[in-house]
């Protein structure tokens, strides 16, 4: 179903909201974009690197522990985490950087926070043998050290980011001002459902392979379409990648889980879509973390890629208008979520995952049994391993310590 | 339309000079003190003063700006504080001088449209310049500010295609702000080849003047330029010096453009 009210908008939200030397550019993009989905030869291209080198489409896995430990719903995984790479942003990348090569530009720049877009993005680089240049708050450097490895081992350039809160919103700024004085032989690969028009529809087209796949496979595996879909929610990638297949499907809850860091009363966490107010942030109008002067705050989470202040417009729109549900799920939260999906279903999610099981436990519980929950995986924990061990992990289950 | 910018314009070419638009950010490094270097930089010569307003991500400013940002958020600025503090006083210090705001458009959001447009109007603002609201988002925030007599001026980057750039200057508002370089503020040791040709042809198509901006740092880049367009932007240079020695390096930096817009 289509959301967009207007060229580059989400009902309020969206637009393009950027320096004039961008503009041409982005209109360019919108036009190279729009020709390539014209274009047969383009979307079988993109399947076929999904297929092959991706691993695509990753499966659908049911959770028969969280199930039974839960008391609910069935409980289902789509498995992101089996994506080549280890998260949902190669769906993004492989599509971006193809069309970077269809539009003959000559070199790649991203920015990340996680690092699992910039290692997605360095991946498509080394795949295609374009020159990539990674933007990364330097403080997101120090808590991923082992993405930036992978990063520098595919042969991109990660640069640490000194600015402001010296994380993903600085990384981002410190892109578009980079692509700003490089824009006639460069593309950015924006890595959420976020940033000026065209990106928001770009990204969510390539991520909705993750919906599409679903639809297939639950009606596979159960019969029918999901009661419900949680996803968390950073930019906002991932969400719109898997629910937006199903936006016109009424019998379908639509569940999106943010950032409640250290609580929503401590000022600290990452709900733009729950306490955010109507600001443009990094080109496009939509719900952002902002003081009443009008100045962007700082994000926290334990998870780096949630650790963003604002969110893709048309996941603002979403909310707004009621289709898709909002929660929150805290640090603290995320973590037991961690620990408990890695001991019931041998599976280490990602930190940003993590905040969707915490909420799916409850969820669960309200959809009550006989109902079918879907969880998106939407990465592996393994950029995380240092982060959370760093606070102790808790003793095995049955066993002295 | 305020009359105040085209006055402006028209004093300089009367005295046979082209016109220096001189860029501060106002709270750097506190707000009182950030008007004694807008007071200096009219004193060096500034015909029309931009007066910045911090923003905490400014995606259209280079490091020195951003620091200067960096600072005046510290120190307290908002755009609220600049209209009731830094515009009233500099239009008492400096009553013939017209004020531009440039800031991002988040802020001005923030503040509400038509809350701005009045106040601005109010304390005696001529115009704004907002670098990330280019003129497909423009629509409702220039009905409002031309119904309060604030002129939205636009901007024109190196990219920007022949027509494109010729519809922007024929509905400009204020003037037409050419941007010089594809890229952020800040000083270049080198001016695009082709700016002079691109200046003319902005100059053609509008009804108010045109200025070049972004990277002018000498008076020998002033003069050059000076030959194509009705004056030019300098924001960088002004910042650093301010930041560096204080209003009386800002005060010399202005008036060491001027010597080079004097035809
Ligand atoms: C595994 C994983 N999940 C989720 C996110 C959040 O991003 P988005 O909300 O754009 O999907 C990230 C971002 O880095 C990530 O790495």
């Amino acid at each position: 179903m289509n959301t967009q009210t207007a060229v580059g908008r989400f009902g309020r939200f969206g637009g393009r909201y950027v320096p004039e030397t961008l503009v041409p550019a982005l209109m360019e993009l919108e036009e190279a974009y729009t020709a390539a989905r014209a274009d047969p030869t383009f979307d079988a291209e993109v399947a076929q690197v999904l297929r092959e080198f991706v691993g695509r489409p990753t499966t659908l896995t049911p959770a028969r522990r969280l199930t039974e430990a839960w008391g609910g719903a069935h409980v289902w995984l789509k498995r992101e985490d089996l994506a080549h790479t280890g998260a949902h942003k190669i769906n993004n990348t492989v599509g971006q950087v193809l069309l970077a090569r269809r539009m003959g530009k000559k070199r790649i720049i991203a920015e990340t926070g996680a690092g699992q877009h910039g290692v997605a993005t360095a991946t498509a680089c080394a795949l295609f043998g374009l020159p990539c240049e990674v933007f990364m708050g330097a403080l997101d450097v120090e808590r991923q050290a082992l993405n930036v490895f992978r990063m520098r081992a595919l042969g991109a350039v990660v640069r640490p980011v000194e600015s402001g809160s010296r994380t993903l919103k600085d990384a981002m700024n410190e892109a578009m001002r980079t692509w700003v004085s490089q824009v006639s032989d460069t593309h950015y690969v924006i890595g959420s459902a976020a940033g000026p028009h065209p990106y928001p529809t770009v990204v969510r087209d390539f991520q909705a392979i993750i919906g599409t796949e679903l639809r297939t496979q639950a009606q596979a595996a159960f019969g029918k379409l999901p009661d419900a879909i949680v996803a968390c929610v950073g930019g906002g990638s991932n969400a719109i990648g898997v629910l937006h297949p199903f936006i016109g499907d009424a019998s379908v809850r639509l569940i999106g889980v943010e950032a409640g860091g250290h609580g929503l009363d401590s000022g600290q966490h990452g709900a733009s879509l729950t306490l955010g107010t109507e600001g443009v942030l990094h080109g496009s109008r939509s719900l952002v973390l902002q003081d009443a002067d009008g100045q962007i705050q700082e994000a926290h989470s334990i998870s780096a890629g949630l650790d963003y202040p604002g969110v893709g417009p048309e996941l603002a729109h979403l909310a707004k208008t009621g289709r898709m549900e909002v929660r929150t799920a805290t640090d603290d939260e995320a973590l037991a979520a961690f620990y408990e999906v890695a001991r019931l279903e041998g599976i280490l999610p990602a930190l940003e995952t993590s905040h969707a099981f915490a909420r799916g436990k409850e969820l669960a519980r309200e959809l009550g049994a006989g109902k079918y929950l879907v969880i998106n995986c939407s990465g592996r924990g393994d950029k995380d391993v240092a982060t959370i061990s760093a606070r102790g992990v808790p003793p095995a289950v049955g066993v002295k310590p | 339309m305020s009359g105040e910018i085209a006055k402006a314009f028209a004093r300089a070419k009367a005295r046979g000079e082209g016109a220096l638009v001189a860029y501060g950010m106002a709270g750097d490094p506190d707000l009182p003190r950030s008007v004694d270097v807008f007071a200096a930089m009219v004193e060096g010569g500034a015909d029309i003063i931009e007066v910045g307003v911090a923003f905490s991500d400014p995606i259209a400013d280079g490091p020195v700006i951003q620091g200067a940002a960096e600072r005046a958020l510290k120190a307290g600025s908002t755009l609220k504080r600049v209209l009731d503090e830094v515009v009233p006083e500099l239009r008492r210090r400096c009553p013939e001088t017209p004020l531009v705001i440039m800031t991002y458009v988040n802020v001005i959001m923030a503040m509400g449209e038509e809350r701005f447009a009045k106040l601005a109007r109010e304390r005696g603002v001529s115009g704004a310049i907002l670098p990330d609201l280019p003129p497909e988002e423009s629509g409702s925030l220039r009905a409002t500010f031309d119904a309060a007599g604030v002129d939205l001026i636009p901007l024109c980057a190196p990219t920007t295609p022949q027509a494109r750039a010729e519809a922007i200057a024929k509905d400009a508002r204020g003037f037409v702000y050419c941007v010089s370089v594809a890229g952020v503020t800040g000083m270049r040791a080198q001016l695009p080849a082709d700016l002079s040709q691109r200046l003319e042809l902005v100059r053609k198509a509008s009804l108010v003047p045109v200025v070049a901006g972004f990277g002018i740092s000498t008076a020998e880049q002033a003069r050059t330029l000076s030959a194509h367009a009705d004056g030019v932007v300098v924001g960088s240079a002004i910042v650093r010096a301010a930041h560096s020695e204080g209003p009386q390096a800002a005060r010399a930096m202005c008036a060491e453009i001027k010597r080079g817009l004097k035809r």
